[in-house]
């Protein structure tokens, strides 16, 4: 683990195998206790954040995720952009529904990642890639 | 890629997964613990995750799977030490974890996988069920 959490900028971590999905939650929870999320909350972010970087790296082939920390004048948060420049999505609606999965997974990834988040948003076309922010509010 | 150790004690096999695992460490545990049940003709086999401070879909699966396959090799398969932050992440995430026993410890796991091994080894279960093999074998 990095010694010491800069809050200021964002931190980028690339996403091109397996090995990469486990650093993203080691820097997303890094960046959680820094702005001291609740443990519940930590648990939800890492868990959502792995989803979706699964997602960026097998649906996407590969991409990046940015952690930076959020204020909004009350309370910290963070937040997370997942980019690739894969196919994207055809039909949002349905990738967002429960148990649908065209990978062979659960079919739990994005739907159940947004359930976990306070703020969850998605932008993608056929052929554009697919990016995907979420954020955590401490409460 | 690192890999979990599967643990032997009596006649249960032991595994306390202590490290971030890729997808890859996950789905060679897998093939890894099928393996050791064979090799060792153990009836038990505990899964530890006290140490796991997130549990996605992906291990999720793999903890469905390594119970399914478990089951067909003869083996009970009992997952302990679930956090309650990771419990609560997974009712959201929306994981049944289906076909999987728990216990909130080991000792409480290899008490669980005693009871029913002698359940299973009962004479007093279904004899209607043995009549009925032996009809539909009987010329």
């Amino acid at each position: 683990m990095t010694a010491g959490v800069d809050l200021g900028g964002p931190q980028t971590q690339a996403i091109g195998s397996d090995e990469d999905v486990v650093r993203v939650r080691q820097l997303v929870r890094t960046v959680a206790v820094a702005v001291k999320l609740s443990l519940v909350d930590q648990t939800k972010l890492v868990t959502a954040a792995s989803e979706l970087a699964r997602n960026t790296l097998i649906y996407g082939g590969g991409g990046t995720a940015e952690v930076t920390v959020v204020e909004d004048g009350r309370r910290r948060g963070v937040r997370i952009v997942f980019a690739d420049s894969g196919p994207g999505i055809v039909d949002l609606g349905l990738a967002l529904t429960d148990g649908y999965t065209t990978g062979g997974g659960l079919g739990l990834g994005l739907s159940g990642s947004r359930r976990l988040v306070d703020d969850f948003d998605i932008q993608t076309a056929p052929g554009e890639g697919t990016r995907i922010t979420i954020t955590k509010w401490s409460r | 890629m690192e890999r979990v150790p599967v643990l032997k004690i009596g006649d249960i096999l032991l595994v306390s997964i202590q490290i971030d695992m890729s997808d890859q460490t996950a789905v060679t545990l897998q093939e890894d613990l099928a393996e050791r049940i064979v090799a060792t003709g153990c009836h038990g086999v505990i899964i530890d995750i006290t140490a796991l401070d997130i549990v996605d879909s992906f291990v999720g699966r793999m903890l469905s799977t390594i119970a399914s396959i478990s089951k067909v090799l003869d083996a009970e398969t009992v997952v302990v030490g679930m956090r309650p932050a990771v419990a609560i992440t997974l009712v959201e995430l929306g994981l049944s974890l289906n076909g999987i026993r728990t216990a909130l410890n080991v000792e409480r796991g290899m008490e669980l996988i005693a009871a029913t091994r002698d359940d299973d080894l009962g004479y007093d279960d279904t004899p209607g069920d043995v009549e009925s093999a032996t009809a539909a074998t009987s010329p």
